[in-house]
């Protein structure tokens, strides 16, 4: 066991540093591709008509002139030991796990990002629980009576949900029950400030996300239900005598939910990413509008910030759930 | 035959015209010490830390237009053996000989041609074909895929495999879906027999089907054999319906062949004692021989796990025969009668190969507890002194003892004294890895091969003690290691044991 | 008692009068599932008894409605999606009690304790993620108000009964750890933790080696002599029909065609569905014939039985009756000897005729 999770760690960093690596290029090259020149990409961190020495200073100072890995090998020793920018007047000590600098808005990419965890953090975890809870509970419902009135309802209700578009669902929402009857609250308060509020201010958006979720995880729990119950042991754990709510929930449940998990641990860890659709929507100043700006300013140091968080997210949840799916399922083996 | 094609007649040449007959046919496949190991990875690094060890070490050939049946329990490697000399898979080692034509090593390129001439036919009926094409589709496959244009056209032959298998040409449009388990064979051994292939190669072509289904298609393979000239490898668990194809039939037990024979001679004087024993556990539908226990040898537990199996002969585990040399020595497979081969150094109904070798492990007194005493005794029983004595160990395990205690003040030490409790110890150990647990098996391992070490020590007297010893400390390594060692248990314990053991056993009957 | 009641539920009120001696009695049951093809007839009427300590061997190839006639008596049918509108009229007498009008919490408390089952594959059959021992504990739970402790011990026992080495280690193991064998002894130590009277072995041993198959078979004689309990073996192997069986039901197309004692059924089988069974067996105890008779044709459909006897499409002497019978009318089971029945139209002297004279010098 802990000999896998150090292997499956080790492998984690490796892919990390790949997917750095990939970003780092692709955001390097492609402008190149363009036709831009080292010289262009240094201009857009100054002002309007500067002039030949201003472009020479900035396009040494953030390395432009520099091959591709060594700029990349900046970066990666800047995670590790901090960096600091000369910026001709100034220079700039950005700490130990530097991402970079943002010279658009001239701040450190990391404590921006941090701030906005927590936002990023509550909308994904609050939508989560609900979607979990009402997905798999009407899945099962619908699985226990396949092709009855509930079951047709509920995935008929599924669709709609997969189908309506985030911003429309949002939007919508926002308007009936913040200005129309105005029961929720529209700007973000953090958790350790007021946790009402918190919970207050979210919800519409945790409806919104939910109920997009829901529907796919409505539809996985009841085929996989509906596949389960038809397993041999179902029938060996009533043939036992065992009450029938036992049989599905014990017998039935625990293997539904397996590969369901698995879904979830990704789903979760793209959701803390950003989730880039319901933060603007509801205008909430996390990381997915944070990636925003990034692309909208062309900004490559937040860019890559932010792709390098979610690539983290993204992994830490992979392994979280292959380590949740050894537990659940002693026929997996980790050596 | 008027259907006798280009095809057919393209790869003629090359051969001999064969046929004159029976046992000297002309052979069709060689196979020459072949193995087929899976590596298993582990750790960080994924290092291979063993192997399973599916096919080790095999020979037998397939003669031109006969049946070969291959029997075995599950894991024994015939579906793997299967696999391999069709080389859907690589062999690990060996040689595969197909037409005179090393085939070992051949690339999937160069193996294209020769796919006409040899086809496989499934066990799945519903998996192997594939669910979204019409019959006439999957049948005209091997056409397609070799670029041959039968006569008439492709569908026009469709149509006449079709008929030849006994499916009605209309079904050509059809899905497999709107076929039964046994029409779905049927198509599967349409497929096969579509490029006119010379072997034919049968996974447990009917263990998926119902029993009058199973007969069906057992007889349509009997009837395209007559008629088409095939050879078949027929690779079945049922020995009744492997019985009922075969000439020759290779029993396997855990990736070796322990006996190949032809069909009269197996069925009737098995020689190993697994042969004779697989073969007394198929049922038979005739309640009166339900009462005679005495034909039935019930095997304990299960077949020992492929990575690891059991050293000398594979079957010493679960043998009611087994003594010294079986876990020390592997029995080659010999020629004991004209057509049987054997491995076996006590082999049933025949002399024995290793007379002078007869204490009885425990794990074989344990597991002649469960063998009655006429299939003991039904061999040429004045002949072996081993089968005369097994009943006798059954019945007083302390027998065995004794002898040794008699011979004790002979020789002067009283280590001799104390080499079956040794032994005893070791064989149960070995038990417990053979009988039934097959991830234990690995871990149990060096305790057993340190245990025949020790054994090694006390009974072949002081002189070699301190190599045994050694050998013993070196745990892992046992196994290379004992064998020097143990080469000379057998004479020790046959010395030592031998001539009284046979005296008890004459002391035991005339106690009767 | 013909009409179909619905759901299984209330065919009325069997008189206590009715009430069957025997142990098991099984009396004109059918189970029928309504699909959107048309109503599939598995079981369309079939009897039988047994009496504890007796072992019946119910023979079919798939889709005869052997294993759905186990699932009928277990009141497993109309649980999961497939018995929601499944049709059962009939009785089932277990030690005096009617299951089919019985409400399902009834028969519920009756399965695992009065009778049990074992399946074919052991492996499926197991709950994949949950010991061995918790999952023989918890069947012993459900019936006996004990502490997981003593489950333990019992199921330790149990273990240890049906041959499993080291019991008390193995007792914590999953099921892939366990080998075929074992997994199906672990599966009959589940099966008679509770002392059933009537145990129901679907298939067994079809997924074992013949040499774990005769382990299991001996096993199943063994605790039957020691427990005395009623055993129903369905399977499709006559071999192993004629190991363990007393008496012998071969079902055809969701109906019983013949029945009687095994040695009889074996010596002088009345239906030329057994001689087909027979006749395609290929036999180790015997010379080897040069072909095999098989029944030709193929199985029928549940949906669309054939009319009147519905063998007929494949029987060979389907044209000996006179006046078109096999095809218009159903065969009803006549008894030929004490106990032993027949459903078919051919005359007896006709029957004994072929059966002596054509089948059996071939066999």
């Amino acid at each position: 066991m802990i000999s896998y999770i150090l292997r499956r760690t080790f492998a984690a960093v490796i892919l990390l540093l790949v997917v750095s690596a990939v970003t780092f290029a692709i955001f390097f090259l492609l402008p190149r591709i363009a036709g831009q020149t080292a010289d262009q990409l240094a201009q857009q961190y100054i002002g309007k008509s500067p002039s030949k020495a201003d472009i020479a200073a900035v396009k040494h100072n953030l390395g432009l002139d520099q091959p591709v890995y060594v700029q990349y090998w900046h970066f990666i020793k800047g995670i590790v030991a901090g960096a600091t920018y000369d910026l001709g007047p100034t220079t700039v000590h950005c700490d130990a796990p530097c991402f970079g600098y943002s010279f658009k808005n001239h701040q450190a990419v990391w404590p921006e990002m941090t701030s906005r965890i927590p936002v990023t953090a509550s909308l994904a975890a609050g939508a989560a629980v609900l979607w979990l809870i009402s997905g798999v509970v009407v899945g099962v419902i619908s699985a226990l009576k396949p092709r009855s009135f509930f079951d047709r309802l509920f995935m008929g209700v599924a669709l709609a949900g997969v189908s309506l578009p985030m911003f429309f669902t949002g939007k919508l929402a926002q308007l009936l029950f913040t200005v129309q009857i105005p029961i929720f609250g529209r700007t973000y308060v953090p958790l350790t400030e007021n946790p009402a509020q918190w919970a207050n201010t979210l919800f519409l958006a945790w409806c919104s996300l939910a109920l997009l979720y829901s529907a796919i995880y409505a539809r996985l729990t009841r085929s996989g239900m509906l596949e389960t119950m038809n397993e041999d042991f179902i029938r060996t754990a009533r043939a036992k005598g065992l009450v029938e709510r036992t049989v599905v929930v014990k017998h039935g449940l625990r293997s539904a939910l397996t590969p369901i998990v698995t879904v979830f641990g990704m789903d979760l860890g793209l959701l803390l990413g950003g989730a880039v659709i319901t933060e603007s929507v509801f205008s909430l100043h996390g990381i997915g509008e944070y990636a925003v700006q990034g692309i909208t300013d062309n900004d490559l140091p937040k860019i890559l910030g932010v792709t390098l968080l979610a690539a983290f997210f993204v992994v830490i949840a992979n392994l979280v759930v292959d380590v949740l799916y050894a537990a659940a399922d002693p026929r997996v083996r980790l050596s | 035959m008027s259907e006798t094609k280009k095809t057919d007649e393209a790869a003629i040449p090359q051969q001999t015209p064969a046929s004159e007959g029976s046992a000297d046919r002309e052979v069709l496949l060689r196979v020459e010490g072949l193995t087929k190991h899976f590596p298993i990875k582990k750790g960080i690094l994924q290092r291979q830390v063993g192997a399973v060890k599916a096919v080790d070490g095999i020979d037998f050939e397939v003669r031109k237009g006969e049946t070969l049946g291959v029997v075995g329990e599950s894991g024994c490697g015939k579906s793997t053996m299967g696999r391999v000399i069709t080389r859907l898979q690589d062999p690990t080692g060996g040689k595969i000989t197909f037409e005179g034509q090393d085939i070992t090593r051949l690339s999937t390129g160069q193996m294209r041609p020769l796919r006409r001439d040899i086809q496989m036919i499934f066990q799945d009926p519903y998996g192997s074909l594939n669910p979204r094409h019409t019959i006439g589709s999957i049948v005209s496959a091997p056409f397609r895929l070799q670029g041959v244009e039968p006569e008439g056209g492709v569908k026009k032959e469709v149509q006449r495999l079709l008929s030849l298998v006994g499916l009605s040409p209309e079904h050509y449009n059809r899905y497999p879906h709107e076929f039964s388990g046994g029409q779905r064979q049927r198509i599967g051994i349409a497929r096969a027999l579509a490029l006119k292939p010379k072997l034919v190669v049968a996974d447990e072509p009917v263990s998926a089907l119902d029993v009058s289904i199973q007969a069906q298609v057992v007889n349509l393979m009997d009837d395209l054999q007559q008629e088409l000239g095939l050879t078949y490898v027929i690779i079945a668990h049922d020995l009744s319906v492997v019985r009922h194809v075969s000439d020759r039939i290779a029993v396997m037990y855990l990736g070796k062949i322990v006996e190949l024979a032809d069909r009269t001679s197996l069925y009737e004087a098995p020689m190993h004692p697994y042969t004779k024993a697989l073969m007394s556990a198929v049922p038979v539908p005739d309640p009166k021989r339900r009462g005679q226990k005495n034909e039935r040898i019930l095997l304990r537990g299960d077949v020992p796990s492929p990575i690891a199996p059991p050293s000398g002969c594979r079957f010493h585990t679960r043998c009611w025969k087994a003594t010294e040399i079986c876990r020390t020595t592997e029995p080659q497979l010999v020629e004991l009668r004209p057509g049987q081969r054997v491995a076996c150094h006590h082999p049933e109904n025949f002399a024995d190969q290793a007379p002078q070798d007869t204490v009885l492990l425990s794990a074989a007194k344990k597991a002649s507890e469960l063998v009655p005493d006429a299939a003991l005794s039904d061999g040429p029983a004045e002949k072996e002194p081993v089968a005369e004595k097994a009943p006798a160990a059954e019945k007083k395990p302390v027998a065995e003892k004794e002898p040794v205690a008699g011979k004790a003040p002979a020789t002067e030490d009283t280590a001799s004294e104390e080499a079956p409790e040794a032994a005893g110890s070791e064989a149960s150990t070995s038990e417990a890895a053979g009988s039934e647990d097959a991830p234990e098996a690995t871990a149990s391992e060096p305790a057993e091969a340190a245990a025949t070490a020790e054994a090694v020590s006390e009974a072949a007297d002081t002189a070699p003690a301190p190599e045994a010893a050694e050998a013993a400390a070196a745990a892992e390594p046992a196994e290379e290691k004992t064998g020097p060692g143990a080469k000379s248990t057998p004479k020790a314990t046959g010395k030592t044991t031998g001539k009284p053991a046979a005296g008890s056993g004459a002391e035991e009957s005339s106690d009767e | 008692m013909t009409e179909l009641s619905k759901t299984g539920a209330a065919v009325g009120e069997p008189a206590a009068a009715r009430r069957s001696e025997a142990f098991l009695e099984v009396r004109d049951l059918k189970v029928h599932f309504p699909t959107d093809d048309g109503l599939v007839k598995s079981v369309d009427g079939v009897s039988f008894s047994l009496e504890k300590g007796k072992t019946l061997a119910i023979v079919g190839e798939s889709g005869s409605g052997k294993s759905v006639t186990s699932l009928a008596i277990m009141g497993l049918h109309r649980l999961g999606a497939r018995g929601k509108n499944v049709r059962m009229s009939g009785e089932i007498w277990l030690d005096g009690k009617e299951l089919v009008s019985a409400s399902p919490d009834e028969v519920r408390k009756l399965r695992g304790r009065e009778m049990a089952m074992i399946f074919q594959d052991p492996l499926s059959a197991m709950h994949p993620y949950y010991k061995v021992g918790d999952q023989i504990v918890e069947a012993y739970r459900v019936h006996h108000d004990v502490s997981k402790k003593v489950a333990r011990a019992r199921a330790i026992e149990m273990l240890d009964r049906v041959g499993i080495p080291e019991p008390a280690k193995r007792v914590d193991g999953y099921p892939h750890e366990f080998s075929g064998g074992m997994r199906q002894r672990a599966m009959i130590a589940m099966a008679l933790v509770n002392n059933p009277e009537l145990l129901i072995a679907d298939e067994p041993t079809t997924a074992l080696d013949v040499t774990v198959q005769a382990q299991i078979l001996d096993l199943i004689r063994d605790l039957q002599k020691e427990f005395g309990s009623a055993v129903i073996m369905i399977t499709h192997d006559l071999g192993v029909v004629a190991e363990i069986a007393d008496e012998v039901l071969v079902m055809y197309g969701g109906r019983c065609v013949e029945r009687g004692p095994a040695g009889e059924v074996f010596e002088q089988p009345q239906h030329p569905y057994t001689w087909g069974l027979l006749g395609s067996m290929p036999r180790i105890d015997r010379e080897t014939s040069e072909r095999l008779i098989p029944v030709k044709g193929q199985p029928p459909s549940l949906i669309n039985v054939p009319s009147g006897c519905a063998f007929h499409p494949r029987c060979p002497y389907a044209d000996i009756p006179k006046g078109n019978v096999t095809r218009t009318v159903r065969p009803e089971l006549e008894q030929v000897s004490t106990g032993h029945w027949s459903a078919c139209h051919l005359p007896t002297e006709d029957r004994q005729r072929i059966w002596t004279e054509e089948i059996a010098p071939k066999l």
